[in-house]
């Protein structure tokens, strides 16, 4: 009896062991954000379901996770089966064809739920080449109790002049509290991410239909100078190296009466563990200035399966549950309704539930609704994305205008002088690159 | 030696502690932050007293793998340490007591190795890799890391070896010993805290090594520097988090300055044999 | 042969002797090979691949690709902030080497002295070595320089005094502290090793003469130090010149150019587009650069080096 279940027990082992062995392990490269972990944690429930796939996590800094990426793909070392990729790349990558698409999608997953804008922008020649995981746009987050004490009321669809009026009626250095916090360090992913957005409302573009930059027109000159009057009146010190990160540090320590910026802060702002202002966080559409086009972004973390996986199949299988209306109820029953991936599917923003715990969702949906990364400004330009433009070279020239438009912050250029300095550099990246001769 | 005035050693001592203070603060203050909650991170009137929380550290060693981590960081700088020192002991030995006209150039050639950019031979040197099969391998990081430092090791080792009186090792030859006993029994000993502060230094550097480290592994291989990088800028808050990670990935190595500072400034035998 | 050797050979001349010494100059090159040849391998394979493609277009997002002459080249020497980033290269080399000359000699002879708890001061003050420099450049800018949030702000505030807006006002010398911090230790660490074999009955001898402390320190401590100095500067040197996390993390550069150094220039053109080329061509350029000052600092570097010095 004793022997036949040492024997018993054995066996099971060794068919354990087999089974393990057959198991595909599949790399997942993500970053660290708050969405991906609760995706890590609850991801055993998926191993448990597909005996036959191992996960194997690799977690980095957003920028080296692309860098990471590129280098991998361009290269075919197929050491990546599945990656976190931001809405920038997936069209640049899916006609470089380096992205498999997704075909066979069950019906559960009820592909016609996610939102259309986001579900657009992810598909290159009517493929969807990449899953969305969580979405966002762009809003104004202000301080109810700063406006109520001095009798202000923040308007539902401010205009860029009225919240600066507004910055500078709440603005007390004394105490500590700055009329508004705006993102400054420079990069295409920082200050440029709103930049852009102030830009496209004040009917900037980048560069007309023949790729010629636009940096020097007068919307830009209205924007830019904008922007940096704003900050210099009713801003922190330190602007400059103030990235999303360090903005969203300031608002939840209570140092900014308003902020422009992510839809996803307000989870954070509204959770006590993480802000001190909880509960005294108001959200309004994002401000304009002489056209509501464009005048707040579109972000989604997708995930893709690089062609160079040789295990698509089940990456792909992990992929689409992930981002399945199911996971979404499972991360509600195990985290709560404030906890699940916003942004993606008009299905979340239809349940009541999430309505009771998200108070700001209606303003995400509507933000996340209208912006259109077709058609950014009011005039006609050659490129997609709202924050960014869709092109390979953006990285470097984003990056290059937002630090001409920090030094114009911080006082060392004049606002003419940076943007000029920016159009001869993105004059000269842009003849590097071939669009111009 | 003089016993200096105990008055002396005192304010000397205040002094010391001064600057030790000043110089260790940052990580004190990051150490401190790691035990508090993200919210108390942040906030402006900087908090000394508080009821810590362990929670950051705790979710690092459970959830963050950091065990796995922290092997392949260990495995990594040792191995590339002691391949680094076998290579350089006798380069810098021949150098330092044979030296030709040319080891001036040789050493600076050496050096010169170091200062190409490591982003410009990213692609070339991935490409060797991806072909070699050594992409997320530890030998692989070990490699890399034992030709960056060499260059180091090799003109660092040449200084400290030059200090050994030459006519120690030239009475030694006198007597019949060859170069592996002149090495191994003379100059070994003699340089011994010149070596231990090479190969702490060459250590350090391969523990703190980013760019390799997190471009050419991915999961199996990847040290400590990649645990950083995970912890490095999230969306959301997370400096508490931030210097609860730093806090586990210097905690090894400061052990480790900890039980060698010894052997490092203990006083050098030279003294005695001048 | 060389004179060391000659000096270090008192029968010289008699003929088996040069023989013995043919042949152990013969075994020091042995002894040198295994060195000589992996470095070799590892400068000139790369190296080789690097020059290659600096000459190619070769973007990873762009499949097409073609002989480039030196297209990648003039287009990274053309742009306005080559001048400044080099500029603003020297300075943060130089002024983070004078500062941990400075402060890391100061800090050294201090340690050597009979202090209580030497051995805990002495870890605290070389531990700032041991962190990563992107954790580094996190804690100063969040935690310590920031003019809202940071500690130095309350101090400030806590003397009723404008904190400084140290990205903002000072960008470069700010980076410049955060680098410093990191590396005052090294020469510390490096310095005081080499107190540790200061002869002692000399410094003895000089005290019975009535030399003062400051004549100690100038005479004797001063001089025995110049090799370790020259070691630390020679090594700091490489490293400094590829400073680049700090810069990321807290400035990116900015404000305008003010904070883009070298590194942070080739990363900007080159790899934030995966322009392999482009990168390829700021290597290049960097190594060129580099050996530049490498040959001048080890000019003055060898004539510090004393008697035994090399010619």
């Amino acid at each position: 009896m004793k022997a036949k279940s040492i024997f018993a027990g054995l066996l099971g082992l060794a068919v354990t062991g087999t089974a393990g062995h057959a198991a595909t392990t599949i790399t997942i490269a993500t970053v660290n954000n708050s969405d991906m972990i609760v995706m890590e944690k609850l991801s055993s429930q998926f191993e448990a379901q597909n005996p036959d796939i191992r996960l194997h996590w690799v977690t980095l800094e957003e920028n080296v996770l692309r860098q990471r990426v590129t280098t991998d793909i361009a290269t075919h070392s197929g050491q990546l089966d599945l990656i976190t990729v931001g809405i920038y790349e997936v069209p640049i990558w899916g006609k470089l064809g380096w992205l498999s698409p997704f075909t066979a999608i069950p019906a559960s997953y009820k592909v016609d739920d996610l939102l259309p804008s986001i579900r657009n922008a992810l598909t290159v020649d009517g493929k969807l080449d990449a899953v969305p995981f969580y979405g966002e746009s762009s809003f104004t987050i202000y301080r109810t109790d700063l406006l109520q004490a001095k009798h202000l009321t923040m308007p539902e669809n401010p205009t860029w002049s009225q919240i600066a009026d507004l910055a500078g009626k709440i603005s007390d250095p004394a105490h500590g509290v700055y009329g508004i916090c705006l993102r400054g360090k420079p990069g295409w992913g920082e200050n440029m991410g709103t930049i852009a957005d102030i830009a496209n409302s004040f009917g900037g573009r980048y560069f007309d239909m023949d790729w010629h930059p636009l940096l020097t027109s007068a919307p830009w000159k209205q924007a830019v100078g904008f922007y940096v009057k704003l900050l210099k009146d009713s801003g922190p010190p330190g602007v400059v190296s103030n990235g999303y990160n360090e903005t969203l540090a300031l608002f939840a320590s209570g140092k900014c009466g308003m902020w422009v910026d992510a839809t996803v802060s307000a989870s954070f702002l509204n959770n006590p563990a993480t802000s001190k202002v909880a509960g005294k966080v108001g959200y309004a559409a994002a401000p304009y200035a002489t056209s509501k086009v464009g005048s707040h972004y579109l972000w989604a973390w997708t995930l893709a399966v690089p062609k160079t996986s040789r295990k698509a199949e089940a990456a792909k299988r992990f992929a689409l549950w992930a981002t399945s209306p199911a996971y979404i109820e499972l991360v509600a029953r195990t985290n709560g309704w404030g906890a699940v991936p916003p942004g993606t599917r008009s299905s979340t923003y239809r349940n009541p539930d999430y309505l009771k715990a998200a108070p700001y969702a209606p303003a995400v949906l509507a933000a996340m609704q209208s912006a259109d990364p077709n058609h950014p400004v009011t005039q006609p330009v050659p490129y997609t994305g709202i924050s960014y433009v869709g092109i390979p070279e953006w990285q470097d020239i984003g990056t290059d205008i937002g630090q001409q438009v920090a030094a114009a912050v911080s006082g060392q250029m004049s606002v003419d002088d940076a943007l000029k300095q920016a159009q001869d550099d993105t004059t000269r990246a842009m003849t590097q690159g071939g669009y111009l001769r | 030696m003089r016993r200096a005035p105990a008055a002396t050693r005192l304010s000397l001592s205040v002094l010391g502690w001064i600057v030790g203070g000043i110089t260790f603060f940052p990580i004190f203050w990051m150490a401190i932050t790691s035990v508090k909650t993200e919210a108390q991170a942040i906030s402006s009137t900087p908090l000394l007293f508080f009821r810590p929380t362990f929670e950051n550290l705790a979710n690092m060693i459970d959830g963050g793998d950091y065990l796995h981590f922290a092997t392949n960081s260990v495995i990594v700088s040792f191995g590339s340490t002691a391949a680094a020192l076998l290579l350089g002991i006798p380069a810098a030995y021949a150098m330092a007591y044979y030296p030709t006209h040319r080891t001036k150039d040789l050493l600076l050639w050496m050096l010169s190795t170091k200062m190409m950019p490591s982003v410009g031979v990213l692609v070339p040197v991935y490409l060797i890799f991806r072909d070699a099969g050594l992409l997320d391998t530890r030998i692989g990081l070990v490699g890399i890391y034992t030709l960056a430092n060499l260059p180091i090791a090799v003109w660092m080792l040449y200084s400290f070896f030059r200090d050994v009186p030459h006519e120690i090792l030239e009475a030694a030859r006198m007597d019949g010993a060859g170069f592996l006993q002149q090495m191994l029994w003379l100059l070994l000993p003699l340089a011994a805290p010149g070596i231990a502060a090479t190969a702490l230094l060459t250590i350090i550097l391969s523990w703190n090594e980013t760019f390799w480290s997190i471009n050419l592994t991915s999961s199996d291989a990847a040290p400590l520097t990649a645990f950083i990088a995970s912890f490095s800028s999230p969306e959301g808050l997370f400096w508490a988090r931030l210097s609860a990670a730093s806090l586990l990935a210097i905690a090894p190595i400061l052990a480790l300055g900890w039980m060698t500072q010894r052997q490092l400034v203990r006083g050098l035998t030279f003294g005695a044999v001048k | 042969m060389n004179a060391v050797t000659m000096a270090h050979a008192p029968g010289a001349g008699r003929g088996t002797r040069r023989q013995a010494q043919a042949r152990t100059a013969r075994q020091a090159r042995l002894l040198l090979t295994p060195a000589v040849s992996v470095l070799l391998v590892w400068m000139v394979v790369p190296l080789a691949l690097t020059l290659w493609f600096s000459f190619q277009r070769y973007n990873l997002l762009r499949p097409a690709g073609g002989f480039a002459g030196f297209d990648n080249y003039s287009y990274l020497l053309g742009g306005h902030d080559l001048w400044r980033s080099i500029w603003n290269t020297v300075l943060l080399v130089g002024g983070v080497l004078a500062a941990s000359i400075a402060l890391g000699t100061l800090t050294a002879v201090l340690l050597d002295q009979p202090l209580f708890g030497r051995g805990i001061l002495r870890l605290l003050c070389i531990a700032p070595f041991f962190v990563m420099p992107t954790v580094s450049a996190l804690i100063w800018k969040n935690l310590l320089l920031n003019p809202v949030t940071g500690l130095f702000a309350w101090l400030a505030h806590l003397v009723h005094l404008t904190p400084v807006d140290w990205f903002s006002n000072v960008p470069l010398l700010a980076i410049g502290i955060i680098v410093a911090w990191q590396w005052i230790p090294f020469a510390t660490l490096i310095l005081l090793t080499a107190l540790q074999s200061l002869d002692q009955d000399q410094m003895e001898a000089a005290h019975m003469d009535g030399a003062g402390p400051v004549a100690r320190f100038r005479y004797i401590t001063l001089p025995h130090l110049a090799r370790p100095i020259s070691i630390v500067v020679m090594i700091e040197t490489i490293f400094l010149l590829s400073v680049f996390a700090e810069i990321l993390v807290t400035t990116s550069g900015g404000p305008g150019s003010a904070t883009t150094n070298l590194p942070y220039l080739v990363y900007k053109t080159a790899l934030l587009r995966y322009d392999v080329g482009g990168a390829s061509a700021g290597g290049i350029v960097a190594v060129v650069l580099a050996n530049i000052v490498a040959f001048f600092l080890v000019r003055s570097v060898a004539t510090s080096m004393g008697p035994r010095g090399l010619k």
